[in-house]
């Protein structure tokens, strides 16, 4: 009987393709993707089923969440006009270093009296917990006002478009906190925002 | 003079790719979990201008055509059709609210009187900002095209009706 010859094969495979497509995807995360910024304040938002993008230009992000009321503005440029406004009108020279460090920062929440300390700090000592108390929204002292204002002529001013306002907000959050935020909104006569939800399946 | 020695059998220039595919996958996988690749989805909202000058902004809504959701503590609602008191609101769960919109709305459209189905969203002190995303959001399924949100002019009677329900 003829012996059957079982034929060898190297179990060596070739990565060389593997390693092509690992590269490719690679290559692929880091053009597509933007750094993850720390946020200072962690909300889950609530989800809901539409299907509209938050502009990544000519928005303002406020964050509300354990009461407090955190406030954020897109692109750098606009940040450095905004904090030098915010400076005119608080009467704060903050010198060009700071307007720098300002213009990298993205959600923040310290009144404008600590604003220079706190752009003072490193990054990590920013995200410590008790450094940001929000931004005050009381009637004697609304900063959140000033800052969506100056924010919105900083935005003009640069980029020549009107700024939109989302409101990304915890969904445990009690419904008179949010209001408050909005009635101060509308007193400037915002009265159409966006808010920033999870996305999520239609169901049929 | 000393030859290097070249004839002969010649060494395949084969690497071995694995650690290579290895570093690769890490590095992959380190920029998923670092990055966010999709931005947050948003609702439009609008909110009726303050402006009590504006003349404009008074809207004339049809009793029989009007159905304001109360929405009140541990994601309950209160409904009622019309104008408030004339009707005994329902109360209910958020997640059952979306059949009586559509029963509302099919016996409004049935009744013949001209004019849009409105429902007016009244979030009280109690509610969350879960629910009020909730109830915009399935106004938005439902394609209830005329919502109007009101916070401001929630009624005495609107707030003791719901205290006797205990979701307020």
């Amino acid at each position: 009987m003829p012996r059957i010859k079982v034929k060898r094969t190297s179990t060596v495979t070739d990565m060389t393709a593997m390693c092509d497509v690992a590269a490719l995807l690679l290559t692929f995360f880091i053009l597509t993707a933007t750094a993850r910024q720390p946020e200072p304040l962690a909300v889950s938002t609530p989800s809901s089923t539409y299907e509209f993008k938050v502009p990544a230009e000519n928005n303002a992000t406020l964050t509300i969440g354990q009461g407090k009321v955190f406030f954020e503005v897109a692109g750098q440029k606009v940040r450095a006009r905004t904090l030098e406004l915010i400076g005119q009108q608080y009467k704060i020279n903050f010198t060009p270093e700071e307007i720098k460090k300002f213009s990298v920062v993205s959600t923040f929440g310290v009144p404008v009296s600590s604003l220079k300390s706190f752009l003072a700090m490193s990054g990590a000592d920013r995200m410590k917990p008790g450094v940001q108390t929000g931004i005050p929204t009381d009637s004697t002292d609304n900063q959140l006002n000033s800052w969506v204002l100056q924010a919105r002529t900083a935005t003009a001013e640069v980029n020549q478009q009107p700024m939109r306002v989302s409101i990304k907000g915890d969904s445990k959050e009690e419904y008179p906190v949010v209001k408050k935020i909005v009635d101060v909104l509308q007193k400037q006569k915002v009265n159409k925002f966006l808010l920033v939800t999870n996305a999520e399946a239609r169901k049929k | 003079m000393a030859e290097l020695n070249t004839g002969g059998k010649k060494a395949t220039p084969r690497v071995d790719m694995t650690p290579m595919v290895d570093l690769m996958f890490l590095l992959v996988t380190f920029f998923i979990l670092t990055t966010s690749i999709s931005t947050p989805q948003a609702m439009d909202i609008v909110k009726p201008d303050k402006d009590e000058n504006n003349k404009d902004n008074r809207l004339e809504l049809k009793a029989s055509k009007t159905m304001t959701i109360l929405l009140g503590k541990n994601d309950k609602v209160a409904w009622y059709m019309g104008e408030a008191g004339a009707t005994a609101p329902t109360y209910e769960s958020l997640s059952q609210v979306e059949k009586s919109i559509i029963e509302n709305r099919r016996k409004a459209d049935a009744s013949g009187v001209k004019g849009e189905f409105v429902v007016l969203v009244k979030p009280t002190s109690g509610s969350n900002f879960k629910n009020f995303v909730d109830i915009m959001d399935e106004l938005e399924i439902l394609k209830v095209k005329v919502r109007q949100i009101d916070d401001d002019n929630i009624l005495d009677s609107e707030k003791e009706s719901m205290r006797s329900q205990g979701i307020l």
